[in-house]
């Protein structure tokens, strides 16, 4: 449910260091409450984000939610796939389903997140 | 809302079975259970099973039955004359304005069935026996009452099988009774998911039996709620606090079919025919969308300017694009007319059509 190797944020999103590129994502946990995922809406590569912004929407037939990047940098790639296989999303949250790649401007952004171990632990807190 | 929630008999079968459980018009029901999509789709291909027990159900006996029911709903009586037809109407108050849309069932000589909006149930039942006269009794049976509607393409055949080979299913918005595996239940051809199918009355002690009864054909999935309002939105059901309520006429939410124009003597007729004559300023309208999905509040505009909001709003699993509905000035009202949706930061177009949204049904196929 929750890879070893992928650190996580509080709003849900997971981020993968391939080098100094940040690759991002949903967790299962989020897209499992979110449902069945009919859009999602990303930005364009060039964009730069701040850590905590927003960088664009999912929705699924019940509701819609924000995405949010936990680290600051440059969108270098965005899954364009996503756009006509939102479902993805639900099926492979770690692999195909991946949303954006970021330059990372302060690889130490990364550090701060909480691993699966205390994701899973923050997980079971809130529930 | 302080007050804990009802439950109905299946409360714990949804529970068991994985389903999500929200709260809704003060009760807890199963929004979903393995997904909303696949429920839709199990509904549009196959069978899907919806526990609606929610819903309140009033029994009205009495020779004077029928006239009494004649002054509190807007739809004719006479239409469902012979007993064990159903009828669906609203009924309005002084002003016009609806308080609930429901169905009646003529279910024996001088016997009607009226079912209920759960959230009103209480409303409902405060203004139908404040309008009637004493020689006619009411029951409200809704604590006593389950309720699991069986809607598909398959749904006819899965009741037939457990009802016996002498049976014989009653017709499209018509009443009869069956026994299914020692169950005795009033079996109704109406639903709302704009498929064949029916809706089973039972006594809340046989809830249980009857529900682990459908759910043993492979083929029968059951469905939240979640399902049950986008089937019902394809269709362009309306749900009565979204697309209707106390501030608004039967005309305007494109209801008109279930006032006739040869009826009076009804609670709200003066007022309806006002609006009728006049024509009204505002209409209710299907709407659809290229990206995105529409939500309940969303607002809509004519080149700029808010011109209404979104009343339903939802993806459309079977169109794979987003589908609502809204109240808009009347002259924006023809099917084709150009506006825009605000979806949170975004503008997106979005025209008018008129519903249903899905056209082709195992109902329309049935030519029934």
């Amino acid at each position: 449910m929750y890879p070893k190797d992928l650190k996580y944020d509080r709003e849900h999103e997971w981020v993968r260091l391939e080098g100094g590129i940040a690759v991002m994502g949903i967790s299962h946990f989020a897209q499992d409450q979110l449902g069945e995922v009919v859009y999602v809406d990303l930005p364009t590569a060039g964009a730069t984000l701040s850590a905590g912004d927003s960088f664009g929407e999912i929705e699924s037939v019940k509701s819609v939610s924000e995405l949010f990047s936990p680290v600051s940098g440059e969108i270098v790639e965005v899954n364009d796939e996503l756009s006509d296989t939102p479902e993805t999303v639900n099926e492979d949250p770690y692999g195909d389903g991946w949303m954006i790649k970021v330059s990372l401007s302060d690889p130490s952004q990364v550090d701060a997140l909480m691993d699966a171990d205390g994701y899973e632990a923050f997980l079971a807190e809130a529930e | 809302m302080s007050e804990p929630s009802r439950t109905t008999p299946l409360h714990d079968e949804h529970v068991a079975l994985g389903a999500r459980m929200v709260d809704f018009a003060g009760w807890r029901m199963p929004v979903q259970y393995q997904g909303i999509i696949d429920e839709h789709n199990a509904v549009r291909t196959g069978v899907g099973i919806f526990d609606v027990s929610h819903m309140g159900e009033f029994r009205l006996f009495g020779s004077d039955a029928k006239a009494a029911l004649e002054r509190i709903v807007t739809n004719d009586l006479d239409r469902i004359d012979v007993v064990g037809h159903a009828l669906y109407t609203v009924m309005c108050d002084e002003d016009g304005g609806i308080i609930d849309d429901l169905i009646v069932y003529h279910t024996g000589d001088l016997e009607y069935l009226v079912v209920v909006n759960a959230a009103n149930r209480e409303t409902d039942w405060a203004w139908i026996t404040s309008h009637l006269p004493p020689t006619v009794e009411a029951v409200d049976e809704s604590d006593r009452t389950a309720l699991i509607a069986v809607q598909g393409p398959g749904a006819l055949a899965v009741v037939s099988e457990l009802a016996g080979p002498s049976w014989e299913p009653p017709g499209r918005f018509s009443l009869g009774e069956a026994t299914l595996d020692g169950v005795g239940v009033l079996v109704a051809r109406t639903g709302y998911t704009g498929e064949d199918g029916v809706e089973l009355f039972c006594h809340t002690s046989h809830a249980v039996a009857l529900w682990r009864l459908l759910l043993s054909f492979p083929e029968v999935t059951p469905c939240g709620l979640g399902a049950r309002d986008t089937l019902r939105l394809e269709m362009g059901y309306a749900l009565y606090g979204s697309d209707m309520d106390r501030g608004v006429d039967p005309v305007s939410a494109g209801l008109g079919w279930v006032v006739p124009k040869t009826k009076s003597g009804y609670i709200g007729h003066a007022a309806i025919a006002r609006i009728r004559e006049a024509g009204p300023s505002r209409k209710l309208v299907g709407l659809t969308v290229g990206k995105g999905v529409p939500r309940h509040g969303y607002t809509l505009l004519r080149e700029g300017a808010e011109v209404g909001k979104v009343a339903s709003g939802t993806f459309s699993p079977t169109l794979g694009h987003g589908i609502a509905t809204a109240y808009v000035p009347a002259g924006l009202a023809e099917p084709g007319t150009a506006l825009e949706m605000e979806i949170r930061r975004k503008t997106v177009g979005a025209t008018v059509v008129r519903p249903p949204f899905v056209k082709e049904t195992s109902l329309t196929a049935s030519g029934s």
